[in-house]
């Protein structure tokens, strides 16, 4: 059952908050197609090695999000950097969307951590 | 160690497994690659550590997603859901109530320690054949079986006494059973508190003991831990509470309320032909039932020649306690259970006609969804969601229906075994019966997705509405005249027990029943010993009561006709042969006062009641009944001649007409009524008249608690038990049967309800179908009412297929269950036909609608649909 959900029918508030590998994710794909091995390496350097996500929490993750429409697998000319062995995968409008949504809500939460004195104030 | 690892990803879904399966194993060579000894093994484990909670989220998802699915998809189709639901809940339901009832009366073993060896011996006929305690044993008979048999490793005797608890609030009849001290031992069970009968000690005055049943601990005592060694008046005389039986214990019925000890001295021996002892004990271990029967037969034989007077044609009744029941409540339980079997098969047959007709219709859904990437292991998986989650709801609602059904079905529990009244529902029928149910909703659920797995879904897309052909409709043809049949089955076996229940309540009793009331005040010995001590009480009773307002007439007997089946005596006419086995002459003996044959509505045919002059002093007389007068005076007038009974020459006064003493469905002796002042001051108390009949006009609200007032000015300290009117006791001779039927009925309508459902199913399906080749046939001009017979006749066929079998079936279970129908003949016509008829019309209802719609199938839209 893989396109469950077409990404206009769904809700984007409905998915929020993201599961922390998830957004990790999202992220790693804003800034290019990758494939599998190449999320976890990206998401390891962004992190600068606190989260090394596992194959198994991954591909779930991956699954997950292709059901809801959040990432495609493109169908693209193979470049010749492409691994032909490895399947990538694309971030789609809605998963950006997603993404952005779940980044403002991250926002407004630290917002009212430093109201509340608990981070030290935004250097302006 | 990359292929451990792809064994490790089995732990997936296959659909998962194979969209990145080959990923993740990659993604695992690029990480260990390399890794030697112990880092192999934290590799591993690790990859362990990922992959176990991993897959198993996955498949909590799938499984979350195709709850949702069935969800969505039930509620689609609300019609099926419920109609599936109710077939399981109905098949479950009465599956478990009955198989629950019929385990608890008949398989789960007695609650006494090893109950397979305890076992009961009643008097009986010679081959030593008979069954249940019909009749009783004498003292004498009980201690040559006891001393001559090797079987036993102990046995005892008991017998039925009822006594009058005095000097503890209102005075009570309570039901005790004598026993000698052997019994409650060789049962096992040990008192919940103090001891029970002493087996050294012999009886006397000062053995005046009693041991309760928990039930009267509590209801009399309050359940007071210091009753034991308090003194309790019964019958006149004080008894010492030795003990108290736990509440699980039942002997020998789950009606005796208390035990006191039976001791039989020497003088009780005296006479062989006093019957009033039955017998229990337990098996030597290793002995068998057989060799037990074959031992007695020794016995039996041997005093049948030193005894020929009492013994010759007498033997014994021999069986297990858990026998204690009468062969035809067993029968009722097995046709009870063959019943509910059958609504089994006929629910799993509907639902497996359900679940194809929907497999037809989502043929082409499936085929959609095949095309678009599920994979066959998905759609199966989704069809096993939904047919457990059917089952389940099934399930759970047929526990209510179970929960419902036993307390109707616990009225079909026998009164005589030694158990507790209430069955409780039996978790491992449950079980069985919703895994049966489970198992036809997965095998007839799975069938739709593993054929469009089998093949390309591109076939199924073109196919359309059409798809589904030949062979599925003939399983479903099957299964729908298996329905039918079953209806049959158990309209006719219903039809019989009501054809027999119906004849039973058309025996005339010989008495008329309404407007009489019934109560019992047994008086006690010795305090009654004097037969003219008696006498007052009964006149100063009957003479109050007769004075009521409403009262008609009042009188006094020894017991009621049904309540009392036996008491017996054999009878010697002058001049006439004494047959050498005595066997044929024996007659039914009452005592009564004036007046009992007016308040009975007992026709009296010539002579004259017995009346309050008739008293010892006076010239012996008595009251026969016709069969009486037939038999031993045929063709003369039996007024005024003589015979001897009891010892004593009565001339012949009266004759009235039968009564049935035995019940409805017995045959009866003869009834000889003796007048209860003509009795000897020492004679067996157990003639005693106790059983007040009044025939009244007014209600008897009112009536009952005069009479109380009236016993009690006679005797204040003498209790009145067993109030009733006779209309009940004649009603409580069929009400097992009532009871049954009601259970039979139920079933049956179900069953026919069922049926009707499945024959419209399937046409509906048909016309479903064929719309395309209906619509051509009437847009080149066919008539739709020859549209309408070809559905309507193949419902028909269906019908009359399934019929034949249901008859032949039927009469075969109908000959197995003869004993129960009564004399109405296993292929009783009228049964047979009311049977069949219900039946189709049945059918017809249920392809009257299919019929209609397919007259009204239009050319334009069938043609268009594909």
């Amino acid at each position: 059952m893989k396109p469950a959900a077409s990404p206009e029918s769904a809700d984007v508030a409905e998915l929020l908050p993201l599961p922390p590998a998830t957004f990790h994710i999202l992220l790693a794909l804003a800034a290019g197609d990758r494939h599998g091995y190449g999320i976890i390496q990206d998401v390891e350097a962004r992190t600068e090695g606190a989260l090394r996500l596992s194959p198994g929490t991954l591909y779930r993750s991956i699954q997950r999000l292709l059901e809801q429409g959040l990432i495609v697998e493109p169908r693209r000319p193979m470049s010749r950097l492409d691994d032909p062995r490895r399947r990538y995968y694309r971030i789609t409008p809605f998963g950006t969307a997603v993404a952005r949504a779940e980044t403002r809500r991250l926002a407004q939460l630290v917002r009212l951590a430093r109201v509340a004195g608990l981070l030290a104030p935004e250097p302006s | 160690m990359i292929r451990l690892y792809r064994t490790l990803l089995h732990l997936y879904p296959s659909a998962f497994r194979v969209e990145y399966g080959n990923e993740m194993c990659a993604l695992f060579t690029e990480r260990s690659g390399g890794a030697r000894g112990i880092r192999r093994v934290g590799m591993i484990l690790a990859a362990l550590a990922d992959i176990v909670p991993n897959a198993l989220a996955v498949h909590r998802d799938m499984l979350l997603d195709d709850l949702r699915y069935t969800a969505r998809s039930l509620r689609h189709s609300r019609g099926f859901a419920i109609a599936a639901v109710a077939v399981i809940a109905i098949g479950v339901g009465a599956n478990t109530a009955a198989f629950s009832v019929a385990d608890f009366v008949l398989f789960r073993p007695l609650p006494f320690p090893e109950p397979n060896t305890i076992v009961r011996l009643c008097w009986g006929p010679r081959s030593g054949g008979g069954w249940g305690c019909q009749n009783q044993l004498s003292p004498a008979n009980y201690r040559d079986y006891k001393t001559m048999a090797s079987s036993f490793e102990v046995l005892g005797a008991f017998s039925g006494n009822a006594v009058n608890l005095v000097g503890a609030g209102e005075p009570r009849r309570l039901t005790l059973t004598a026993v000698t001290a052997e019994v409650l031992p060789l049962l096992r069970v040990p008192p919940l508190m103090g001891r029970v009968f002493d087996t050294t000690r012999t009886g006397g005055a000062s053995d005046r003991q009693v041991v309760l049943s928990h039930g009267l601990w509590q209801s009399q005592f309050g359940g007071d831990r210091e009753v034991l060694g308090r003194s309790v008046n019964l019958n006149g005389a004080p008894y010492e509470v030795i003990g108290v039986m736990p509440p699980e214990f039942h002997f020998p019925t789950r009606e005796v309320q208390g035990w006191t000890q039976l001791v039989l001295r020497e003088e009780d021996y005296a006479n062989r032909g006093n019957n009033y002892l039955e017998a229990v004990g337990r098996l030597r271990s290793g002995v068998s039932m057989e060799q037990a029967r074959a031992d007695l037969s020794v016995v039996a034989e041997r005093l049948a020649r030193d005894y020929p007077e009492t013994n010759a044609d007498a033997g014994f009744s021999f069986f297990s306690l858990r026998d204690s029941m009468s062969p035809r409540y067993r029968l009722m339980l097995f046709g009870l259970c063959g019943a509910t079997l059958c609504i089994l098969l006929l629910t799993c047959a509907n639902l497996a006609n359900l679940l194809l007709a929907r497999a037809g219709a989502r043929e082409r859904e499936l085929a959609v969804r095949a095309a678009l990437g599920a994979g066959k292991e998905r759609l199966v998986r989704q069809m096993v969601t939904e047919s457990i989650s059917l089952a389940l709801i099934g399930g759970v609602a047929g526990v209510a229906v179970a929960a419902a059904a036993v307390p109707l079905l616990a009225l079909l529990v026998p009164t005589t075994l030694p158990v507790a009244i209430q069955p409780t529902l039996d978790l491992r029928v449950l079980a069985a019966a919703a895994g049966f149910a489970t198992l036809t909703g997965l095998g007839f659920g799975l069938v739709p997705a593993l054929r469009v797995g089998g093949r390309t879904g591109f076939q199924a897309l073109r196919e359309g509405a059409r798809s589904g052909g030949g062979r599925k409709q003939r399983l479903r043809q099957v299964l729908v005249t298996l329905e039918v049949t079953i209806s049959v089955l158990l309209l006719v076996s219903s039809g019989l027990l009501i054809r027999a229940v119906w004849r039973i309540q058309s025996v005339d009793p010989g008495f008329v029943s309404d407007g009489v009331l019934t109560l019992r005040t047994a008086l006690p010995r010795p305090k009654y010993d004097l037969t003219e001590r008696r006498l007052q009480f009964y006149n100063r009773v009957l003479a109050e009561v007769r004075s009521l307002p409403g009262v008609q007439s009042a009188a006094y007997i020894t017991g009621l006709p049904i309540l009392m089946p036996g008491r017996i005596t054999g009878i010697v006419i002058p001049g006439r042969e004494v047959s050498p086995t005595f066997r044929n002459d024996i007659v039914s003996i009452r005592f009564v006062t004036g007046g009992y044959f007016r308040t009975m509505g007992i026709r009296m045919v010539r002579g004259r009641d017995v009346s309050e002059g008739d008293v010892r002093g006076r010239p012996p007389v008595a009251v026969i009944s016709e069969s009486f007068a037939r038999q031993f005076w045929p063709g003369a007038d039996a007024i005024g001649q003589t015979f001897e009974a009891r010892d004593e020459t009565r001339t012949v006064v009266g004759i009235v007409r039968d009564v049935k003493v035995r019940g409805l469905e017995r045959t009866n002796e003869p009834q000889l009524y003796v007048p209860a002042g003509q009795v000897e001051d020492t004679a067996f108390s157990n003639d005693d008249p106790r059983d007040l009949v009044i025939r009244y006009g007014g209600a008897t609200e009112t009536l009952v608690p005069t009479v109380r007032e009236i016993v009690r000015a006679a005797d204040p300290e003498q209790p009145i038990s067993d109030v009733r009117t006779l209309q009940d006791v004649v009603a409580g001779e069929t009400a097992t049967r009532r009871a049954q039927l009601r259970v039979l009925g139920a079933l049956a309508a179900i069953a026919l309800l069922l049926s009707g459902i499945g024959v419209y199913g399937l046409l509906a399906y048909t016309v479903a179908q064929r719309s395309r080749e209906i619509g051509i046939r009437l847009a080149l001009g066919g008539r739709p009412a020859g549209v309408a017979r070809l559905i309507v006749s193949q419902g028909m066929k269906i019908a009359v297929i399934g019929i034949v079998p249901g008859i032949v079936g039927a009469f075969m279970v109908a000959r197995t269950m003869r004993a129960l129908l009564f004399g109405i003949a296993p292929a009783d016509p009228p049964t047979v036909m009311v049977a069949v008829g219900l039946v189709l019309l049945m059918t017809l209802a249920g392809s009257l609608l299919p019929a209609l719609r397919a007259v009204r199938v239009s050319p334009m839209l069938a043609l268009k649909a594909d």
